[in-house]
């Protein structure tokens, strides 16, 4: 291809490139998240601060583990865990589209040979009460970016709106490095002394959490630290907003919202194990819903929610 | 008289909608001009993915005056009185008119509204039109509260004179404010090179200039010509798809078609798991030899030209083909493993998959079915065995990892599958059949266990959500039951099915009803509450409570669109319900026949009229049994007749009488309603010559039995009495 002088030449590279356009962009480059979650929304960067009428702009790579999609690392684009590549701004730019097709410029896609394309695609997370409309954004058919102006999350309207971008870092780079099984993709320079594949760094671990997800995982103990997660959830929200030490007014959102998280992701644990009937997993759905609207509820009486802003009185 | 464009321009509008929107925008905005006075020659409305727009030519320039008149209060009414009408009316007192009514001298004001400029008027509904526009789905953005299907970016109003001189409508809309320019194709134009159009025409070609085509129907027909040529020129054909090429020309606004070969290590799977991949996943069109159907290339539509004519383009397509057919051989790999064991797993799974949280499982239903069509399988002929066993795995297929896939293959699946599995054509052929007629085109299936399968399959449905309750209302039929009845009829009719519904039905609600019941409890026995508990014992008592109605209802249901069905026909609901009043009603063939009879008889003179001499007959002999309290139904004797029309009478009856019962025992209902008819002369000679209400009671009371035989005669081919007019 004609953009070869342009192109990034491993995975990390095209990290590093979008971390430095989406800087430049202006947007705080933050760090992963230290929780298991299955895609980059859950990052209270984006689920909590998509919330309120504070501006937020936001850009990070979140690890993402999804037990279902395991295939012992032989498939060639299936892994259980992952990355995630979020953009959050709010309000959404005007020029988000424009934004979001330099980023794919920045990472060497010559928007002169190729045919990308916006296909209506609405997003929906039934475990977030969240939803927004948008597009999955296609380069020459194949799917690289998932483009979504966010409507409403925890169950509430969100105004001002934020725009997300979600780029799935292994397939956007195998595309751009032109590789067709991830392990076989450069992660790092392929001409650096210890040269490493994606293989070489994930293969391994892809091999035991299959094993681990699907046959081994103790769905007993699951099954309890699903409960115990809800009711710490329940439990923290629950207290008073002043912190009877400090006499100041702390309500516990984010601690909260981490029990929320930790639900979801046993959740997904379960199902991967198989021991989740489809009615059961509705319930379930709801329950985890039901916890990431009450932290939605707490977090908007937060500083940080927009509370005693103008417009929230407003 | 000036002509109107308006072109909102936003970011990518999903295909599906674009059509609608057009026609909703011109539907809109013209029918807000014409309300408020504005008359125009001609409108069209136009959509791409990033615009919609709307010409208007001939539009007048301005609303019509418009005079008033209103009623004031009388001349002597006190002054404050009048000073409020002055007021309302903007008038003085000079201005006024007294006229005299009935009620004294009274103040009328001739009040004369002024027309308005066309532009304030286009603004005014232009702006009403954007903020109330019926979009399936739309949404906020920025911090703004304008909602449009994505962000609405900048809107276009011009008005253009007939000199040609084009003004903007003044317009503001949530901080957009409209002007005279739009952007061409996102990556063809050269960027920030604006097109301001003087007129439609101007704008529609400069859009072209700036590689976009405005009109859809035009994308399409580029798309189809190119394409077409394209498989011809490689001796293949395109497979028609008109949905595809819509919604792909509303994908692009400068379509660039280019042809792709297919790995030849996915050409052996099935056609349509080819095609349906291909479309559904990538929106390619497939592109086949004519010769042996084979699907060998695909066609996909980019949105731009490139310095290299699409080589990128369709090198990744292609590339993302190969990875999605990967997939598909896959599935189409491990199916066939399973298949050729016999699908054993399958229906295995199927116990864990809900096909309704009040009925169970899916496995649960397919029991269901088969052991209804081994009971249908008397009637339809088919072999009972074949039959049960046709129903054991036609359903199977629900389980494999292709119609996990692509649910719209189901049954087409199976039947691969099943021939797969080594099973009889019969049973491959039911399941891929027993979901037909999916539509009105759809063709009925004929062969036997095809037809027991696919009636066993409705005949549960209907059953099934009858007993559960769960059943159409108003416009909703999210189970599709109403298509599931129109199935029915066709297999019954097209097939001419002796199928005797009532005890079907009622049997199958009975054992359904018993499941209900079962699954329900089944539902809360782990760890459930008291409070639970009670909700559904209290939802099961309420179940049985209304058991019985609901199962005379579904008959009725049954009839209801069967009148419907038969509407189309052209067969008056009278002449069904006139039907539907007899004995065998729920034989649907028989009580079709009889109603196309019944119609065609009622087409001719002697049927109408004849009808009319029964109800005279009728109600005669209805009134007489009123008022003398008992019913003649019995023994009018020829020797009592006294008038030759009489005499002939009893002979017609006698004849027709035979006739009658032996062709409809026959369900010859074309006999029979002619018989009937032929009835017509002798009865209306009948009420010519003699007088019913004879002064010798003997005569009266014979002639009144004769009546009631007349009655009773006509009955048997169809209650005359439903009939209307």
């Amino acid at each position: 291809m004609a953009e070869t002088p342009m192109k990034p030449r491993s995975f990390q590279e095209v990290i590093l490139r979008l971390q430095g356009y989406w800087a430049a962009q202006g947007c705080a480059v933050m760090q992963p998240y230290d929780m298991e979650v299955g895609a980059g929304t859950f990052h209270p960067a984006t689920t909590l601060r998509s919330l309120g009428t504070r501006p937020w702009a936001a850009a990070y790579v979140q690890p993402s583990r999804r037990p279902t999609d395991g295939r012992y690392g032989e498939n060639p684009n299936r892994l259980q865990h992952y990355y995630q590549y979020q953009v959050l701004i709010k309000p959404s730019p005007p020029d988000l589209q424009a934004l979001y097709l330099g980023s794919l410029e920045a990472i060497g896609i010559d928007m002169g040979l190729h045919d990308i394309r916006f296909v209506e695609d609405d997003w929906e997370s039934p475990t977030l009460g969240a939803w927004g409309l948008g597009w999955e954004v296609w380069c020459d058919g194949m799917e690289v970016s998932q483009f979504t102006y966010f409507q409403q999350v925890g169950g509430h309207d969100c105004h001002p709106v934020s725009g997300e971008l979600t780029y799935g870092l292994e397939r956007l780079a195998m595309y751009v490095l032109g590789v067709d099984h991830v392990m076989d993709m450069p992660f790092n320079d392929p001409d650096a002394p210890i040269a490493l594949k994606y293989g070489d760094v994930f293969r391994q671990t892809e091999q035991e959490y299959s094993r681990w997800n699907f046959d081994v995982a103790n769905t007993e103990v699951l099954l309890r630290h699903f409960e115990e997660a809800e009711a710490e959830c329940e439990a923290i929200l629950r207290q008073e907003a002043t912190d009877p030490k400090t006499g100041k007014t702390i309500i516990m959102a984010h601690p909260a919202y981490d029990q929320c998280i930790k639900a979801s992701h046993i959740f997904n644990l379960l199902d991967a194990r198989g021991v989740i009937s489809v009615t059961e997993r509705q319930a379930y759905i709801g329950r985890v819903r039901a916890l990431a609207k009450k932290c939605a509820d707490a977090f908007i009486l937060t500083e940080a929610g927009g509370a005693g802003t103008q417009e929230a009185t407003a | 008289m000036p002509d109107l464009l308006i072109e909102l321009f936003s970011e990518e509008i999903p295909a599906r909608m674009q059509a609608h929107a057009a026609e909703d925008l011109k539907k809109r905005v013209t029918d807000g001009l014409v309300d408020a006075g504005l008359t125009y020659a001609s409108a069209a409305g136009f959509a791409t993915p990033r615009r919609l727009a709307l010409t208007v030519e001939g539009l007048a320039s301005e609303s019509p005056t418009l005079q008033e008149e209103r009623k004031g209060p009388r001349v002597d009414a006190p002054e404050k009185a009048i000073e409020g009408f002055l007021r309302g009316s903007g008038l003085t007192r000079d201005d006024l008119e007294i006229r005299d009514e009935k009620k004294g001298q009274v103040f009328f004001a001739k009040i004369s509204k002024p027309g308005r400029p066309a532009s304030d008027i286009i603004a005014e509904v232009l702006e009403d039109t954007i903020r109330n526009f019926p979009w399936p789905k739309s949404m906020r953005w920025g911090a703004g509260s304008l909602r449009w299907v994505r962000p609405l970016h900048s809107i276009l109003c011009i008005l253009t004179d007939e000199i040609g001189e084009a003004t903007v409508v003044p317009l503001e809309i949530d901080g957009i404010t409209a002007g005279n320019a739009t952007l061409g194709h996102r990556f063809m134009s050269k960027p920030g090179d604006w097109i301001v159009p003087g007129s439609f025409e101007d704008y529609e070609a400069e859009l072209k200039a700036e590689k976009v085509i405005l009109r859809a129907e035009e994308r399409a027909e580029i798309i189809w010509q190119e394409a077409s040529n394209q498989a011809f020129a490689a001796g293949l054909e395109v497979v028609e798809d008109q949905g595809l090429l819509r919604e792909v020309a509303g994908l692009v606004e400068w379509p660039v078609v280019l042809m792709g070969a297919i790995d030849a290590e996915f050409l052996d799977l099935p056609p349509e798991v080819l095609q349906t991949s291909m479309r559904e996943h990538q929106k390619f069109f497939s592109v086949k030899n004519a010769k042996t159907g084979r699907i060998e290339r695909f066609i996909t539509v980019a949105n731009r030209e490139t310095a290299d004519h699409g080589a990128t383009i369709l090198a990744g397509n292609q590339k993302v083909l190969s990875a999605r057919l990967s997939d598909a051989k896959f599935f189409w790999e491990n199916d066939l493993r399973v298949a050729k064991e016999g699908m054993a797993p399958w229906l295995e799974s199927l116990k864990n998959v809900t096909f309704h949280n009040k009925l169970g499982s899916q496995a649960e239903r397919i029991e269901r079915i088969a052991m209804l069509a081994r009971e249908l399988a008397d009637v339809t002929g088919a072999d009972a065995d074949l039959a049960e066993q046709a129903a054991r795995v036609a359903k199977a297929d629900l389980s494999s990892e292709m119609v996990y896939e692509f649910p719209e293959l189901q049954g087409l699946m199976g039947r691969y599958y099943s021939e797969a599995a080594g099973l009889p054509a019969e049973i491959a052929a039911a399941c891929e059949e027993h979901y037909s007629p999916l539509g009105p085109s759809d063709a009925v299936p004929t062969a036997p266990v095809s037809v027991t399968v696919a009636l066993a399959d409705k005949l549960d449905t209907f059953t099934a959500f009858w007993a559960m309750n769960e059943l159409p209302s108003g416009s909703k039929d999210p189970f599709g039951l109403r298509r599931a009845a129109l199935g029915l009829f066709r297999i019954v009719l097209e097939n001419n099915t002796k199928l005797k519904l009532s005890q079907v039905l009622s049997e199958s609600f009975d054992s359904r009803l018993k499941q209900t019941t079962k699954v329900l409890r089944r539902y809360i026995t782990t760890g459930s509450s008291d409070e639970k508990m009670q909700i559904v014992e209290e939802q099961i008592s309420a179940l049985w409570q209304t058991s019985e109605k609901r199962r005379d209802g579904l008959l009725v249901f049954l009839h209801d669109r069967l009148k419907v069905f038969l509407r189309d026909e052209g067969i008056r609901h009278d002449v069904i319900d006139a039907c539907i009043a007899m004995e065998g009603n729920d034989d649907l063939a028989l009580l079709v026949k009889r109603a196309r009879a019944l119609q065609e008889v009622l087409s001719t003179e002697d049927g109408e009229n004849l009808v009319q001499g029964f109800k005279r007959a009728d109600n005669l002999l209805t009134q007489a049994e009123e008022k003398d309290g008992v019913e003649y139904s019995f023994g009018a004797d020829p020797k009592f007749a006294e008038d030759e029309t009489e005499k002939a009478l009893f002979a017609a009856l006698d004849a027709a009488d035979a006739k009658i019962a032996k062709a409809s025992k026959e369900e010859d209902f074309t006999t029979a309603m002619a018989a009937m008819a032929d009835l017509r002369g002798p009865i209306d000679a009948f009420f010519e010559a003699v007088q019913i209400n004879s002064d010798n009671e003997i005569l009266r009371r014979n002639r009144l039995n004769l009546l009631h035989k007349i009655r009773e005669i006509c009955l048997q081919a169809a209650d005359l009495r439903k009939l209307e007019g």
